[in-house]
């Protein structure tokens, strides 16, 4: 119960993912930039990866972490930054997007 | 994300300073704002990220960027180290909220009860004026001692403090409007105090009242319609208030 969280984060995915990277991992940190009509996670949100397949935080409400953690391993390989585009899904299609019928976009960089 | 920037970004972390990280879209440039080399329409606008606690993209010159406000965590200011405060602080910590108990009683204020919460016990108003509330900062009173609850609610009225609860059933909410009055606070400043304190979730438990105040306080910071608290004749409410005295979120009076 410490008080010192990371801003206004109360789960420091920054910190986790600097503290991954201290100890040796490759990490990508990706971010919400912007988002239309009822996504769950507000711009700014991050979600941290490692290659090793931690995760930590969320960019969505679970309907794109995956395919978020796909691209960060590409991003870890590269050192390339990304901007994924996400956008409403059909209800039967299985393409990955907002089922909930919002847009996000964001933003997937290495720590380096 | 260089090791620099991230260092930067944890030394304002350590120092409770404001910053920004800007990302210009799509190639992933950072810099931190503000910054006098940046431009004037870039550090305004991260200025007003900051303000608002807002992230979002804005195009500058041509070219888009993703200001992400890192603001000094919201604080929490709870005066009176009790049951109630042992349920509610765990629940602001958790929505992120730097908390300080306030409570001048050592039996009470004991790092024991509250591990790893900041703990101030000094008389309420000394404490009030060191904290200093800000619009980022809630205060909540639970002593219901008016010794320690009204010298920091008259100084919680002084400052822009977002939110001000206390606790108490409405009999007792009616007589500390009447002593804080006659301290020369006027009926616009006395609406700001949330009493009795707390959503109305039939709270009962310590941990049940924490929780309806801690989700009042996030109500108010997040702009959510509440509906005004019933405003009942202190005669009226008589009948109900004992046996709910020390309850926030009070059952109504049958």
């Amino acid at each position: 119960m410490s008080a010192a969280t990371l801003f206004n984060e109360p789960e420091d995915v920054l910190a986790t993912a600097a503290g991954w990277r201290a100890a040796g991992e490759q990490v990508a940190i990706a971010t919400v930039t912007e988002t239309w009509g009822s996504s769950p996670r507000p711009a700014g949100s991050r979600l941290a990866i490692s290659k090793s397949g931690k995760m930590a935080g969320s960019v969505s409400g679970g309907c794109i972490e995956g395919a978020v953690a796909e691209a960060a391993m590409k991003t870890i390989d590269t050192g390339t930054p990304q901007l994924l585009d996400f956008g409403v899904t059909h209800e039967r299609a299985w393409e990955v997007g907002l089922a909930c019928g919002g847009k996000v976009k964001v933003f997937v960089e290495r720590l380096s | 994300m260089t090791p620099e920037i991230l260092a930067a970004l944890e030394a304002a972390q350590r120092e409770k300073r404001a910053i920004v990280l800007a990302t210009r879209l799509p190639d992933g440039a950072q810099s931190l704002l503000p910054d006098a080399a940046a431009p004037e329409a870039l550090n305004a606008a991260a200025a007003r990220a900051l303000d608002r606690d807002e992230n979002g993209t804005v195009k500058i010159d041509g070219q888009d960027w993703f200001l992400h406000a890192h603001n000094p965590p919201l604080r929490l200011v709870v005066v009176g180290a009790v049951h109630i405060a042992q349920a509610l602080v765990p629940f602001a910590a958790r929505c992120g909220y730097a908390v300080t108990v306030v409570d001048p009683r050592r039996s009470f204020a004991s790092d024991e009860r509250f591990p790893n919460v900041t703990i101030s016990t000094e008389w309420p108003d000394e404490a009030m004026d060191a904290l200093a509330p800000d619009h980022r900062t809630a205060v909540v009173t639970l002593t219901h001692d008016p010794k320690l609850d009204d010298p920091a609610l008259d100084r919680a009225l002084k400052s822009q403090a977002f939110y001000i609860g206390a606790l108490g059933s409405r009999k007792t909410h009616a007589a500390r409007l009447k002593r804080l009055r006659e301290l020369g606070h006027d009926e616009t400043a006395l609406a700001r105090i949330k009493g009795p304190v707390g959503l109305n979730i039939e709270a009962v438990t310590a941990p049940e009242i924490g929780l309806s105040i801690m989700a009042e306080i996030v109500a108010v910071r997040r702009g959510a319609p509440l509906p005004e608290k019933a405003r009942l004749p202190a005669a009226a409410s008589a009948s109900a208030s004992s046996a709910s005295a020390s309850s926030a979120s009070a059952p109504q009076a049958a």
